[in-house]
């Protein structure tokens, strides 16, 4: 086991650890941010209810969050790194039986001033847990079959759980990110090839299942797969969503059709404006040119976060900021796929952007553990 | 930095080549969506563009207003008037029973109109404006208006509908618009989009059917903004169509309504012809219907009182009807024979009450005959053995030519529906329609306007006109047409010799002012008003020769199908003919008592322009007259406030 020594001389301390956080990134989560925060007052009919003005006060909360968080020493959040796991784990089970209905999903525990998604609060945990894990291993172990078998079982035991609520994104999400965690580790690339292989089989195997008794998923999202391979199939129907969202994207051109003047999102005809198809609104209104800005500043993110991870030399420290650069990255990729009608509608929200409360300050939080990990890397 | 060296750095070096892997595949992952971006709002953006304008852009026809028909004075007979209906929108009643509620204590809701409100609002999204009551009254909108604040959601809409403000006067004219069916629709190729709106009202008859394209107009456009669920947020634009043409007919109000009203509820037709310019001034058919119960649909039970009314107010005599027209042919088969040389005004004929004609006696209406008989007194006294007579000298087809060089047998166009053509029967036509050749008997009835002979009381009118000035007018029943004139119906001369007329006229002239004139008892007494006329009584049965032994049976005797019609024309005046009329009551008996009395008195309306002075009528009748202009003056609507705009 090993333990992290820090030298008073070069670490900073106190109040002075906030000089030394990682200002930029702050700064591009703030812009993006800020792309959201027109875009709800846009949707809102010009208006700062119901959406932005919640959702910046949450986001102004989500900012001391990261910057608390950020100011706590990196070895306290590797060690409650189980803890916090274990924890997430009892929320989802928690949610299976006393959870909140909502969208035909168990997915969240009312706290009276907001909503707590525990599948949110099973990404982040997932992602510590698993730094911790490698962090802990030693690195000639790493690619032995028990030493792999672990780690898969610390995966799939929440995505298990998601999957039941059922929560496809969330689910895909968690065993992408937990993946993406075993191979920044150093995990035989075998392994890799192999569960790939097994997914191809998987995929076929679903669709085989379909009509059977032993119909692996739900019909629902059988009609949102077929709707994705076909929009045009039904476009009143289940298609409807990804016609809507295409053509209100498409519709913006280059410049966009001017702040405010949107009319797929003005005149309801998107879904989920405020929500996972934001980003459709963005694009009408802002064009290639508000989408293209939006994209640019979230791979600065992934630039950011990345360049953090090579500098720092803490095993722990630089997987999870990997880990949680990779999670923001399915965020928006996962969302920007699924609008652009290269992804079937599965409901993940745009990071930062998207209106609601508990992703925001789950993720703003894990920005706080990359700060800690920047702001007490060893020097 | 206490890290066992060699794997912290091993370690970091594979976190350092996997993270650079990764962090590749992620920029690139962006680079597609970006690229895909592009594709879509670059190179598909106008396709796109035109989705979005399709999914958010709705057109909608402005239906126009449909044209007005004015008599020649310019009083509105057809009007667009504001229907008023009572709407409610769901989600801003909130409490929809409630207001339902207090609303049916305001306004008498009929419950079936109500049930199907219920329905359709369930069905519809709570923003759409559903009907709670149509036809609502003027007091009923004002009760409604001053309690709004308790009725939230209801609203009170104003439409255009067509009203018919003289009612039953015009019906058989102008007729009626409806709502269109489906049945309508299935009979036009390529319909008007207007016409694909519920309850469209289009022309079902008459002139409203027959200048159904000229009244309807063209319909308006205007681009609205819906959102997802179809409500309307704003318009864009909007492009107005063009109203229908306001049509100018050369009916006189008043004259109408006299000649409607004196006709009453006998089966008849009337007809007042200007002489000169072939207008019509009045085209009554009684008895008449209220166009009004068509406009919004008729109920099942009023409808079938129409039709199966036996005197059948739907049908427009007056063009439609077909009756022999008796001795009211007799100046078209003296008019052939004079014409034709074949007798001269002063000839005359023996006439003992019978004609011989190969083997068959015809009879005169006169059993003991009337003795010597000249054109004057043969046509005075309506002798039949005369015409029986001059018909065998002068043929068939020139007294067929006659008749048709007068009006008859000729489908004048006039906007109506079912304008029938007569008959001005020749032998060719006999054989090509029944088969049969034609025989000398049927000359002989022929001559008398019985037989095969049929006319419509427009064409005895025109024939009359035609008789008083000796030109070829055609009737006119459309003045001007959103101001412009139409042609007139003056017509060329018919090219029969003015002398002969003369005496023609100079006979008929006699039939109401001589003594022993058919229709002495219906003349003018005004001077300069006197009139020239004819009576006929056409028979619609055959009356054999046993009846006639025994006596034939009275008209009053008889079932009322099987009574003669009875018809008279005139024109007047007598020196300057300014109208001719023609008067067909059905199976009314004789002319000269049923048909006569009527068309003078329409003739008197038409001459004065109003009510006659009591002098205008022979002395011993003045009382009836002026019970009769009593009563039908108080029956008379008053024309100063008909046609307003009914609020």
């Amino acid at each position: 086991m090993s333990y992290l020594e820090y030298s008073v001389k070069t670490t900073p301390s106190g109040i002075r650890k906030l000089l030394f956080l990682h200002w930029p990134l702050a700064l591009l989560l703030t812009s993006v941010a800020c792309f959201g925060f027109l875009m709800l007052y846009s949707v809102a009919g010009g208006s700062f209810q119901p959406w932005a003005e919640p959702q910046m006060k949450r986001f102004a909360l989500g900012m001391v969050v990261m910057i608390i968080v950020g100011m706590v020493p990196i070895y306290f959040w590797r060690n409650i790194a189980g803890v916090a796991y274990l924890g997430a784990l009892a929320l989802l089970l928690f949610v299976e039986f006393f959870g909140t209905v909502g969208m035909g999903a168990q997915r969240w525990i009312d706290l009276g001033f907001m909503r707590l998604q525990p599948s949110e609060l099973a990404k982040i945990t997932l992602v510590m847990l698993l730094a911790a894990y490698y962090d802990w291993l030693p690195v000639k172990k790493v690619s032995h079959p028990i030493w792999v078998a672990l780690p898969v079982f610390l995966i799939l035991l929440p995505t298990a759980l998601v999957l039941k609520q059922p929560d496809l994104g969330t689910a895909i999400l968690l065993l992408t990110a937990g993946g993406a965690m075993m191979f920044f580790a150093g995990v035989h690339w075998g392994y890799f090839a192999a569960v790939i292989a097994m997914g191809v089989g998987l995929v076929t195997a679903v669709f085989q299942s379909r009509g059977t008794t032993w119909q692996l998923i739900k019909d629902y999202q059988f009609r949102r797969i077929d709707t994705f391979l076909d929009p045009g199939s039904d476009p009143l129907g289940s298609g409807y969503h990804i016609t809507q969202s295409k053509i209100a994207l498409g519709s913006g051109g280059w410049a966009g059709r001017g702040f405010m003047q949107g009319t797929q999102s003005r005149l309801n005809f998107l879904p989920e404006k405020h929500t996972d198809f934001i980003f459709t609104t963005l694009a009408e209104e802002f064009g290639f040119l508000g989408g293209f800005s939006l994209l640019m500043l979230y791979a600065l993110i992934i630039i950011f976060c990345v360049a953090a991870a090579f500098q720092n030399k803490d095993r722990f420290s630089s997987l999870l900021t990997l880990g949680i650069a990779m999670t923001f990255f399915l965020f928006f990729a996962v969302n920007m796929s699924m609008v652009m009608g290269l992804a079937p509608v599965v409901g993940v929200p745009l990071p930062l952007v998207s209106y609601g409360g508990s992703a925001m300050l789950v993720l703003l939080a894990a920005f706080g553990l990359v700060q800690s990990a920047h702001v007490h890397r060893p020097r | 930095m206490k890290r066992p060296g060699k794997d912290s750095a091993e370690s970091a070096r594979i976190i350092s080549r996997r993270g650079l892997i990764v962090g590749g595949m992620q920029l690139g992952f962006a680079a597609m969506l970006a690229a895909r971006m592009r594709y879509m709002q670059v190179e598909q953006a106008d396709q796109f563009r035109l989705l979005a304008e399709e999914n958010r852009i709705n057109v909608r026809l402005i239906p126009p207003a449909r044209g007005e028909i004015f008599d020649r004075h310019g009083l509105p007979i057809a009007q667009n008037e504001p229907s008023y209906r009572l709407t409610i929108v769901r989600e801003d009643a909130g409490d929809v029973d409630t207001v339902i509620a207090r609303l049916s204590a305001l306004v008498e809701l009929d419950d079936e109109d109500l049930n199907r409100a219920l329905t359709e609002m369930k069905r519809s999204p709570p923003f759409l404006p559903v009907t709670v009551a149509d036809r609502v009254s003027w007091a009923d909108i004002s009760r409604v208006a001053v309690n709004a604040p308790a009725l939230p959601g209801i609203t009170p809409e104003v439409g255009l509908s067509r009203g018919y403000p003289l009612g039953p006067d015009f019906a058989n004219v102008v007729g009626y618009v409806g709502p269109i069916s489906d049945y309508d629709l299935s009979k036009i190729e390529d319909p008007d989009q207007l016409l694909r709106i519920p309850r469209f009202q289009i022309g079902k008859v008459g002139i409203e059917a027959r200048l159904e394209d000229q009244l309807r107009g063209k319909a308006g456009t205007k681009r609205v903004e819906v959102n997802a669920v179809g409500r309307v947020m704003r318009e864009l634009d909007r492009q107005e169509g063009q109203p229908g043409a306001s049509l100018q007919l050369t009916l006189d109000h008043r004259l109408q309504n006299y000649a409607q009203a004196r006709l009453g509820n006998e089966s008849a037709a009337a007809v007042v012809i200007d002489c000169e310019t072939g207008d019509l001034l009045a085209m009554a058919s009684a008895p008449s219907f209220d166009p009004n119960l068509f406009v919004q649909g008729i109920s099942v039970s009023d409808y079938r009182a129409l039709t199966e009314n036996k005197y059948r107010p739907l049908a427009s005599k007056s063009v439609q009807g077909l009756y022999p027209p008796g001795s009211t042919f007799k100046m078209v088969t003296a008019l052939a024979a004079l014409d034709a040389g074949v007798i001269s005004p002063e000839e005359t004929v023996w006439c003992p009450g019978h004609l011989e004609v190969s083997n068959r006696r015809f009879h005169c209406w006169k059993r003991t005959g009337h003795g010597h008989v000249d054109l004057k007194s043969s046509l005075r006294e309506s002798c039949d053995v005369y015409y029986y007579d001059v018909a065998l000298k002068v043929g068939i087809e020139k007294i067929s030519a006659m008749a048709e060089r007068l009006g008859l047998g000729h489908r004048f166009d006039i906007p109506m529906s079912a304008v029938a053509t007569g008959r001005a029967p020749t032998k060719e036509w006999k054989s090509s329609n029944t088969g049969q050749e034609w025989v000398v008997g049927d000359t002989v009835n022929a001559s008398i306007g019985q037989g095969y002979v049929l006319a419509s009381p427009l064409q005895l009118a025109v024939m009359s006109a035609r008789i008083a000035t000796g030109r070829a007018v055609s009737p006119r029943l459309l003045k001007s047409v959103d101001g412009v004139e139409q042609p007139s119906g003056a017509g060329e001369p018919l090219g029969v010799d003015e002398a002969l007329l003369r005496q023609v006229r100079r006979a008929m002239f006699e039939v109401s002012n001589n003594r022993r004139g058919t229709a002495y008892g219906s003349r003018i007494v005004t001077e300069e008003f006197r009139m020239a006329g004819k009576t006929g009584t056409s028979q619609v049965r055959n009356i054999t020769a046993a009846e006639r032994a025994r006596g034939v049976t009275k008209n009053e005797d008889l079932p009322w199908e099987r009574r003669d019609h009875a018809l008279f024309v005139n024109f007047a005046p007598f020196d300057n003919p300014r109208y001719a009329v023609a008067v067909v009551v059905e199976h009314g008996g004789g002319g000269s008592a049923a048909a006569a009395p009527i068309a003078r008195d329409i003739t008197l309306q038409a001459l004065y322009g109003e009510d006659p002075p009591l002098t205008a009528y022979p002395e011993k009748d003045r009382d009836r007259i002026k019970a009769l202009q009593d009563r039908l003056k108080r029956e008379r609507p008053d024309f100063g406030t008909v046609g307003k705009v009914r609020t």
